[in-house]
């Protein structure tokens, strides 16, 4: 259930963003999410791909920073209140959230959270029998 | 005028006779008294009563910042601490200052060479003195108000910054004599002509600037400015602080103490003496000074020295407008920085590698520093909030170190020239 997320340093260059996309295209990665967290001078590409240890791995051959943190992906229904009921299962179980990225499509939403206690949230969503992203779902094997 | 015209105006022969006798007497109280430098002597087979006069110091050893680093912090003192009565300190590497010390005579020295400064610069005990140096461990303040109390002026202790209260100072006290460094004194400048007040409004008179490289260019521009005469003045803290040499209305070349503080040049890497008008590194010996005597102090400044008399009257030696070093330390706003400094400060800290880039500029006539270090994936946090709380955290280290404020960029690793395996650490924007 936990998901490898790429956490890219970049500094505000016009064209630092093509260049790791473009790498991650020569090397066949197949990117599904994406946000980037931004300061006055740098900012924080996050990335969820299809093969997170390959993108690593050719991406700090190219000299970037990068990290893998661990998020988490919750399934929700795309209607009003049901982010809401999410939310409060976390903050009921004393979970704090880092950040959250998010998208919605036809009938569902995909919410991707970073806490510093994946296991527990992941625990305290299923115990509230909410629908998680699997792995297998994100990554090809 | 001249304030000590028996010294600074002594015939040549009559001057390296006593700066004989003192040097003989000042060797005899380190050989007794410190055992680094009786080692260094007896290493050498050098014993007190071989000193002849002023002709020998070329004999004797150096010394260097280093060794006072090594000594930290009294290790070099000549008299026991009870009689010490003043210490003042210059940033160094992580922890670890540069340390100096005083007797009473020491001060009344001190005072003395200041007094003879300011009559150098053209001020008298009618004059009201705004000194604007750094007041604590920092020489400036302290130095220039003692000179200025002995001169029997009128001493306006405002120390460093605090530009508005300047302004109303010198405005509503009439200041007459401005001391500061020289980039200040234009910040001062352009931010009274931003108030609409015109120099001509003002009682300044004479500026006494020091503790930076500055060019003749920026003296015109000063003294166009601020309608002054612009003085340069030298010292450094190992040797006595500001006091060691300045300028005289006349504002060619700096009048050096001689009779306290002798200067040499040498070549800095065959540490052979130099002859007059050539450009080597300067080097001091203290004559007279009691707690922290030095031998041929090694001070890193670049210029020379010139014999002839000055139509000012005074017979003492002058040094150029020091030309630049020969080390890597920077100046900063009057502090001396090393970029080994910035170094050992990211090596203490984990999360940091020591891939930094230090980028000096000016920037409305204020020296600032920024210090690039290169985010490696080892430490690099996806949040942004630790990554602004390691920048805070590294602009913190290094500012309780350097004393001065540093601005610290996040960069990406790489970022930073590597050449010939070394990168390079400093890129001086300022146009000096």
């Amino acid at each position: 259930m936990i998901i490898k997320q790429l956490s890219i340093f970049l500094e505000n260059k016009s064209g630092r963003l093509t260049e790791v996309t473009e790498i991650l295209g020569e090397n066949n990665i197949n990117i599904s999410a994406l946000s980037i967290a931004d300061t006055a001078e740098y900012g924080i590409l996050r990335l969820i791909v299809n093969h997170p240890d390959k993108a690593v791995e050719a991406l700090k051959k190219k000299g970037f920073s990068v990290n893998l943190t661990q998020v988490i992906g919750l399934i929700i229904p795309h209607e009003p209140g049901s982010l809401t009921k999410a939310l409060k299962i976390l903050s009921g179980a004393n979970i704090s959230i880092e950040y959250m990225y998010a998208y919605a499509f036809d009938s569902k939403a995909t919410v991707v959270i970073r806490t510093e206690e994946p296991e527990r949230a992941i625990q305290a969503l299923q115990e509230h029998k909410m629908e998680l992203l699997k792995t297998s779902e994100v990554y090809e094997i | 005028m001249i304030w000590n015209e028996h010294f600074e105006s002594m015939d040549r022969d009559e001057l390296c006779k006593i700066q004989g006798e003192r040097l003989k007497e000042m060797v005899d109280r380190i050989y007794y008294n410190v055992p680094f430098y009786r080692k260094k002597l007896q290493e050498i087979g050098m014993e007190p009563g071989d000193i002849k006069g002023i002709d020998d110091l070329k004999h004797l050893p150096f010394t260097t910042k280093q060794d006072l680093r090594d000594n930290y912090p009294f290790g070099l003192f000549a008299v026991p601490l009870s009689e010490i009565v003043r210490v003042h300190a210059s940033s160094g590497t992580t922890g670890r200052p540069t340390v100096v010390g005083y007797t009473r005579r020491d001060i009344n020295l001190w005072s003395e060479v200041m007094a003879r400064t300011l009559y150098a610069a053209g001020a008298s005990k009618e004059d009201i003195v705004q000194i604007a140096y750094g007041y604590g461990l920092f020489t400036g303040g302290l130095g220039v108000h003692y000179g200025t109390e002995k001169v029997g002026a009128t001493v306006i202790p405002i120390s460093g910054g605090n530009t508005k209260k300047q302004i109303q100072l010198v405005k509503d006290f009439k200041s007459t004599v401005l001391a500061c460094t020289p980039s200040y004194a234009l910040y001062l400048a352009e931010a009274i002509a931003d108030e609409g007040i015109s120099p001509k409004d003002l009682d300044l008179r004479v500026g006494i600037f020091g503790a930076e490289p500055w060019t003749e260019n920026m003296r015109k521009e000063i003294e166009d400015r601020l309608s002054i005469k612009a003085i340069d003045i030298y010292g450094l803290s190992e040797v006595i602080g500001p006091g060691v040499s300045s300028e005289c209305e006349q504002q060619n070349g700096l009048h050096v103490f001689e009779d306290h503080f002798m200067p040499e040049i040498i070549n800095p890497e065959t540490l052979e003496v130099l002859p007059e008008g050539e450009t080597g590194e300067l080097v001091f010996t203290t004559l007279t000074k009691e707690a922290l005597p030095l031998l041929r102090y090694r001070t890193r400044d670049l210029t020379e020295l010139n014999y002839k008399k000055c139509d000012c009257g005074r017979t003492s030696v002058r040094m150029q407008k020091c030309l630049g070093r020969s080390d890597d330390m920077l100046i900063i706003r009057g502090v001396n920085v090393f970029p080994s400094q910035v170094e050992s400060i990211l090596l203490e800290m984990s999360e940091t590698q020591p891939h930094y880039l230090l980028i000096v500029d000016r920037v409305n006539n204020l020296d600032v520093l920024e210090v690039w270090v290169e985010v490696d994936s080892q430490f690099f946090s996806d949040e942004i909030r630790k990554l602004e709380s390691l920048t805070a955290q590294i602009r913190g280290n290094l500012e309780s170190t350097l004393g001065i404020s540093v601005k610290v960029k996040l960069v990406e690793p790489k970022t930073i020239e590597r050449s010939m395996g070394k990168s390079k650490r400093v890129i001086d924007k300022r146009r000096l």
